[in-house]
């Protein structure tokens, strides 16, 4: 079994700000494990500009602010970086294994600090009925076949969900040349920013419908319409506002849940509403010297918050592996 | 070996031409590729598995819950057997969990013995009424309401995709020829000919000497192009509801209630793959292609499970589908026709078609025998199958060992179902060719985030083993095309 000082999982905004910042606590020996083939996350699809504001001062893309953090990252000798680097089990007494190509690892650190990120509410936990048809993606699914791939999802678009993720998508696949017919809201107010309603959906004409759901998805091969009426204030169908928006393609962009499913299994003691730690302090777990931080820990606005917590993160490991916690 | 054989050779003459790639239609290929015959199946859709054998409730029934004497009884007392031997060959997954019908009070218990005796005229053994202190012992999540229940071991869970895929690959091994994306259009039959059938279907013309229909919700359409029309299919539909695999051990056997004339009832189901299944409903449709789930089915299945086990939630629901039942009556209808000499109808194979599949074959073989069928056995037959290898069924030294004969196991794709990239490559290797293929195959996308990290993997995949654009890459063939196109430069 290796033998670490401090590993972080995860090599987003979280996991790199967290381990910067244990590094530059004191601790000399930390791993970092991601299991995509590049550092940043989830920023590296967000091409979009709003990141940077609080913490950097100015205004960057997510893959510009992801950058600065990759630059120091590689730059710090003290910080091993594992990229196709998959964590499959996490123990009480915090031992970890771990895959990639060619090798399974088994790990064990003095501290963990896990920065897991999230992964998007689907349709089938929005409980939406009828047929499953090709053309149903999550926004970020969506977000990363346009940005990263290259490759439009569809043409006639209706999003569920007015959240930033929803509203951001909205204009980039109306820049993209699609027709985004709605955004289908069920809460009687956006829960996007201002200045998103504003920039994403206002400026291109996209009509929002507040205080509507959708009520069934059509199509047998590909997404072909879906029914969608008004909502009263317990969220039930309003009787006789049903219509339908012929699309050929739904986003689904209902909620962020944090991935946690590996402290789960360690034994934290999880809040199962939320899927996080239940602790008292940010960052913290239920088990000594094990940590959360980023959006595995809660769901933050702005990624520049999530730096700001994960910099205690790595702080806190320090003080612990020093005995200080 | 591929498994899909492209465009066929128009000039071979079967002798036996299968209409149907299901659960049926392969067990049937599977048990006549043990005999010196040719024979080919037809499959309509791009892969196999895409009609009814793809979404049911994946149980192995013991055979209660029939009426004695009927064909369904029958055959699934001894599909029961038979799978098996079935499934150690070709290396499938079977475990037998064993079901409870549960008994809410003393009217219900009597109930209970009546079943218990008919299931006894079938030959079912080791049955037994278990009392509440045993249920408390071994089914600690079961309503303290329930007072006792029928206990039949023999009840056994199985993949149903993974069984037909693993069937039909062993059939093709022994030379049966399938094609698929190829629906029958027409048959023509020549009275009195030596190879009376004649088969258009959209990618070429067949000829044979016997045709088996086992067209799953369509074989009523099937047997009317050759003009037997004395029985027409309704879908009963069944939603189903799956939970998250961290309940796995919600209970330990399969929960029934007691029966009701329709259907078994709403269960509570352990699949192969370890996520327990709510469902299914009962609901008879027009439309042989409505799958959608609704509210109503949704609530009508939590309302009648929470009933037997309380705990059950909806926020740990990850995934639905709804399937349908290919009713024909009440039972089976597996002949030959004389009116058309050389047809054999498989049809309104219903619950328990998936159990009874293997003893269907049998009949079928029994059948082709009595009307004219040359059987004879081949010296050579392959009966054993390399057992697919799913990582997240490993255990650590094997794990390990896997990654490093083979670095690419090591490659995870699938995070929440943990499956790597040499389990993907292999399923398109063995015939998958849709996203749905690969889902049914390696059972990545399947998890809680449901694609949303691994699609475009997966596409990317795809489109380099198969040599064409992801832009061509459907869901599960026909229209259902992922992507609408690339992105403007
Ligand atoms: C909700 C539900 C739950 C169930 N649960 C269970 C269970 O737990 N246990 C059990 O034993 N059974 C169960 N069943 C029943 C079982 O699923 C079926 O009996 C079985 O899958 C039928 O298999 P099949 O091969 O006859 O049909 P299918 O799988 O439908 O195969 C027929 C094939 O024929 C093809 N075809 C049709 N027309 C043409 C054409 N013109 N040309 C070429 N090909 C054509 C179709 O595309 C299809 O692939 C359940 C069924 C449902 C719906």
């Amino acid at each position: 079994m290796i033998k670490r000082d401090l590993i972080v999982v995860g090599g987003g905004p979280a996991g790199m700000a967290a381990a910067l910042s244990a590094h530059e606590h004191g601790v000399k020996d930390i791993l970092l494990l991601e299991r995509d083939q590049f550092l940043g996350g989830i920023l590296n699809q967000c091409i979009h500009p709003g990141f940077g504001l609080t913490y950097f001062k100015e205004i960057l893309t997510g893959p510009e602010y992801a950058d600065r953090f990759i630059k120091k990252i590689t730059a710090v000798k003290d910080i091993e970086v594992s990229l196709k680097t998959f964590v499959t089990q996490l123990t009480g007494k915090k031992v970890l294994t771990s895959l990639s190509p060619g090798r399974m690892d088994e790990i064990k650190a003095k501290a963990i600090i896990m920065a897991t990120g999230c992964r998007e509410r689907t349709r089938e936990m929005a409980h939406i009925a009828g047929t499953r048809p090709a053309g149903i993606f999550s926004a970020g699914l969506a977000q990363k076949l346009i940005n990263i791939e290259g490759l439009l999802p569809g043409k006639e678009v209706v999003i569920v969900g007015s959240g930033d993720i929803g509203l951001i998508m909205a204009r980039r696949m109306a820049l993209e040349g699609a027709h985004v017919k709605a955004v289908i809201e069920i809460q009687k107010v956006s829960k996007g920013l201002v200045r998103n309603v504003v920039q994403c959906l206002n400026d291109f004409d996209i009509p929002l419908y507040l205080s509507h759901k959708i009520i069934k998805i059509h199509g047998k091969d590909r997404v072909e319409k879906v029914d969608v009426a008004r909502v009263d204030e317990n969220f039930c169908e309003i009787a006789g506002s049903q219509f339908e928006i012929a699309c050929d393609t739904v986003l689904i962009s209902a909620g962020l849940i944090p991935e946690n499913e590996l402290i789960e299994m360690a034994g934290v003691v999880m809040d199962k509403k939320t899927n996080t730690p239940v602790s008292d302090k940010v960052n913290q777990t239920s088990i000594d010297g094990l940590f959360v931080c980023g959006n595995a820990y809660q769901i933050y606005d702005l990624a520049d918050s999530v730096t700001k917590d994960s910099i205690l993160a790595g702080k806190m490991a320090a003080e612990y592996i020093r005995g200080k916690l | 070996m591929p498994l899909i054989k492209p465009s066929p050779n128009n000039n071979t003459i079967y002798d036996v031409l299968i209409i149907g790639g299901g659960v049926v239609g392969c067990a049937i290929a599977r048990e006549l590729s043990k005999y010196r015959l040719t024979i080919a199946l037809l499959e309509k859709e791009i892969e196999l598995a895409f009609g009814v054998s793809k979404s049911n409730s994946g149980i192995i029934h013991p055979g209660t819950q029939n009426k004695f004497g009927s064909l369904k009884g029958k055959l699934c007392v001894k599909g029961n057997k038979l799978i098996r031997k079935i499934a150690k060959e070709l290396g499938i997954d079977f475990k037998e969990v064993g079901e409870l019908i549960v008994a809410f009070n003393d009217e219900d218990i009597e109930h209970l013995k009546d079943i218990q005796k008919e299931a006894k005229r079938f030959g079912i053994a080791k049955m037994k009424i278990v009392d509440r202190a045993w249920l408390s012992k071994n089914e600690p999540n079961l309503s303290p309401d329930i007072v006792a229940a029928l206990y039949v071991p023999s009840a056994g869970i199985i993949s149903p995709y993974r069984m037909t895929y693993d069937l039909a690959e062993n059939a093709a091994k022994n030379g049966v020829e399938i094609f698929t994306d190829n629906k029958v259009l027409k048959i023509n039959v020549l009275k009195n000919a030596q190879v009376p059938f004649e088969i258009s279907t959209t990618q070429s013309i067949y000829r044979s000497r016997f045709v088996i229909n086992a067209a799953g919700l369509f074989a009523d359409e099937i047997s009317k192009l050759v003009g037997v029309d004395d029985f027409t299919i309704t879908p009963r539909k069944g939603q189903e509801f799956l939970l998250d695999k961290k309940r796995e051990n919600l209970t330990n056997h399969l929960i029934f209630p007691l029966p009701s004339k329709e259907s078994k009832g709403v269960l509570v189901i352990k699949t192969s793959d370890g996520n327990p299944m709510v469902g299914p409903t009962a609901q008879s449709v027009n439309d042989k292609e409505d799958r959608a789930t609704d509210e109503e089915g949704l609530n009508t299945v939590l309302s009648f499970v929470k009933r037997m086990v309380p705990s059950i939630n909806g926020h740990d629901i990850i995934a639905y589908f709804a399937g349908l039942r290919p009713v024909a009556g009440d039972d089976f209808i597996i002949r030959h026709e004389p009116k058309v000499p050389g047809f054999i109808n498989v049809a309104g194979i219903q619950s328990p078609g998936l159990t009874a599949a293997p003893a269907i074959a049998l009949m079928v073989v029994d059948i082709l025998k009595n009307n004219g069928c040359r059987l004879q056995k081949k010296k050579i037959f392959n009966k054993f199958r390399e057992k697919t290898v799913h990582l997240f069924k490993a255990d650590r030294k094997k794990m390990k060992r896997l990654i490093k004969e083979d670095e690419r196991y090591g490659d995870i794709v699938c995070r929440c179902e943990m499956v790597s990239r040499k389990e993907i490559e292999d399923a398109i290797d063995r015939g998958a060719r849709t996203l749905d293929g690969i889902k049914f195959r390696t059972r990545a996308q399947a998890g809680r985030c449901h694609g949303g990290f691994c699609t475009t993997r997966i596409l990317k995949i795809l489109s380099e083993k198969m040599k064409v654009p992801v832009t061509a890459l459907t869901k599960r063939g026909r229209g259902s095309i992922v992507v609408m196109g690339e992105r403007k430069v």
